[in-house]
């Protein structure tokens, strides 16, 4: 009997069970593969969102592309804009595949986009009004990406974590490109060194919501325990933007930078970082569209998606 | 960047001809990779956003090398003779900075894809003919540049004349969009031909070929190309209807886009960003 036959004659449990049985040895899922609904959905959710927020990402940034100070910064901050664009591209197609049992496509996922069904990362509806944030969002916001992404380099599904590698490699580059903005900064003239520290206090909070609450009571939901039971992740939230701190405090306070909480240290019996926590229900609003920036990115997507569906058509009636 | 190509003696009668050649060179470069940034999460589809902006970076770091050379003729540093210069003092080709179209990068951008797709397909042929000449080029910092720019041009030529053929090939609107776009790339198409006053002096000492020569070239290779998506164009309509960018003759558009390209950097032009 062959194994695919073998496979039709098992009931839904059946199944289920050796679904898990196989990601519970590290084995691989890939996209022809049964899965379970809440998996299928759960990464669909959990992809369309990534894809979609290294595209929307791409737009505070865009800001300082063509103002970029010099020659070299300006062909640095192209290249690392492309890179999420490509990433963007790269995550979209394995979402697109997911979702193809379900008729969908890539259309659905702009139009999700753009009625507010889809969601994109806080830190991508903030404002990044001086030169000083364009080096911040590679320095920290990649930085951050790098940890969680990090943690799902081992994902259980195949395609994601294939992706997640080739994005990982990418962002380390990113991370150091913008590394290099903020310490020339940071070594500047004082009103350089002013514009480091009023980036790093305007984007702290975000990027403390970054990670997401620390658990469902904050804010109503959490999809961290299914992405855990699921061995698409193995860190908690919280977890991660520790290792966040760990890693990136005693960077910014190297430089001569301030935090902006006045909490913030290392208990070092529970081996912990104390800090203040963010307003949650302000990420909760800001992820539904409602961010300083959210309604003016959108709108410059839905523009311009709009102003070229002359040329969408013409390559429909091409093909 | 920072290689010098080692500050060869240059005899003074060819200096202003070279120094000529290589801004023209250098500023349309910049100017239409800063137009290309402007594009930016902007084109029709994302995969398309990942090529133009991969071209446009491409396109930069050509200028970059560009400015190098000037630089090392001893026209001041590559920052500042791409972001300090007034726009009298730019000699792109006026089309190459004409805005993409309505609207602001940030807001409210509605850009003309027709106009982006003909404009940067009739301009990296032109660019394309100009390179192969420059590859025997009497100034050998310049022949070696044009080299190893010539090597990414394929690629973007590839790249803009499919997006032409099938943009012209679909018929309906995009026929009409892409034929407006034409005109209006031709009406100004002189500029990015012509060499400026110092034309024939490039010439006579082997920096480029003739410019008619360049020209008839283009002609020659775009008339297949024509041919093969039904379309007439002759040689009278191709004009310089905004200036000619070569003696400094510019449009508004110019203005507000250095404006806007050095922004950061005229913050302090003496610090290091």
């Amino acid at each position: 009997m062959s194994e695919a036959l073998f496979y039709q004659e098992m009931t839904e449990e059946e199944k289920y069970e050796q679904f898990m049985k196989r990601i519970n040895t590290g084995e691989k899922i890939e996209a022809d593969d049964w899965m379970p609904e809440d998996y299928r959905m759960t990464l669909i959710k959990l992809i369309s969102m990534h894809g979609i927020s290294e595209i929307m990402g791409a737009l505070p940034e865009k800001e300082w592309v063509p103002k970029a100070p010099s020659l070299k910064r300006k062909l640095g901050i192209m290249a690392k804009v492309q890179d999420e664009m490509g990433h963007g591209q790269l995550l979209l197609r394995v979402a697109e595949d997911l979702m193809k049992p379900l008729g969908k496509t890539r259309e659905d996922i702009m139009q999700d986009l753009f009625s507010g069904k889809l969601k994109f990362h806080n830190v991508f509806h903030m404002e990044a009004p001086t030169w000083g944030d364009a080096g911040l969002i590679g320095w920290l916001v990649d930085g951050a990406a790098i940890i969680t992404q990090t943690n799902m380099l081992n994902a259980s599904y195949g395609p994601y974590a294939r992706a997640l590698k080739r994005i990982c490699a990418e962002e380390v580059f990113h991370a150091q490109h913008g590394e290099a903005i903020i310490m020339a900064l940071a070594e500047g003239t004082d009103e350089q060194r002013a514009m480091v520290q009023d980036a790093v206090n305007r984007w702290w909070e975000a990027l403390l919501m970054f990670f997401g609450p620390g658990d469902a009571s904050t804010t109503g939901t959490s999809k961290q325990d299914t992405t855990i039971k699921y061995k698409i992740r193995t860190k908690t939230n919280e977890d991660l933007r520790q290792d966040f701190f760990t890693k990136y405090i005693p960077r910014v306070l190297s430089l001569g930078l301030t935090l902006p909480d006045e909490t913030m240290h290392f208990d070092q019996e529970r081996e912990l970082w104390i800090y203040k926590q963010p307003d949650w229900n302000r990420f909760k609003d800001i992820i539904k569209n409602n961010g300083p920036k959210s309604q003016e990115r959108l709108g410059l997507r839905r523009t311009a998606y709009d102003t070229n569906k002359w040329v969408r058509e013409a390559l429909n009636t091409a093909n | 960047m920072n290689e010098p190509a080692g500050n060869i003696p240059i005899d003074s009668k060819i200096k202003p001809a070279l120094t000529s050649l290589l801004y023209q060179l250098a500023d349309d470069d910049f100017i239409l990779a800063y137009r290309g940034s402007e594009w930016l999460g902007l084109a029709p589809h994302i995969e398309e956003d990942v090529a133009f902006s991969s071209i446009s970076q491409d396109t930069m770091g050509h200028a970059a090398m560009f400015y190098q050379l000037l630089s090392n003729l001893g026209e001041g540093n590559v920052d500042s003779l791409a972001h300090a210069r007034e726009a009298s003092e730019r000699q792109n080709a006026v089309l190459l900075e004409l805005v993409n179209g309505p609207g602001h990068y940030l807001s409210s951008a509605q850009y003309d894809w027709a106009f982006a797709v003909v404009r940067n397909y009739f301009y990296s042929q032109a660019k394309k003919i100009r390179l192969d000449s420059l590859k025997n080029s009497s100034y050998q910092p310049l022949a070696e540049v044009a080299l190893k720019v010539n090597m990414e041009l394929y690629y973007h030529l590839l790249h803009w004349k499919t997006w032409v053929i099938q943009l012209m090939q679909a018929g309906g609107e995009a026929r009409t969009r892409m034929e407006a776009a034409i005109g209006k790339v031709l009406a100004d198409f002189e500029g990015v031909l012509n060499l400026g006053p110092l034309a024939k002096e490039m010439a006579e000492h082997d920096l480029v070929e003739k410019e008619e020569v360049l020209k008839q070239r283009w002609l020659f290779i775009m008339k297949p190309v024509f041919e093969s998506v039904n379309l007439s164009v002759s040689e009278a309509d191709i004009a310089m209807k905004n200036g000619n960018g070569r003696i400094g003759e510019h449009t508004a558009d110019l203005d507000d886009a250095l404006s806007t390209l050095s922004e950061v950097y005229s913050i302090n032009p003496a610090a290091s960003w």
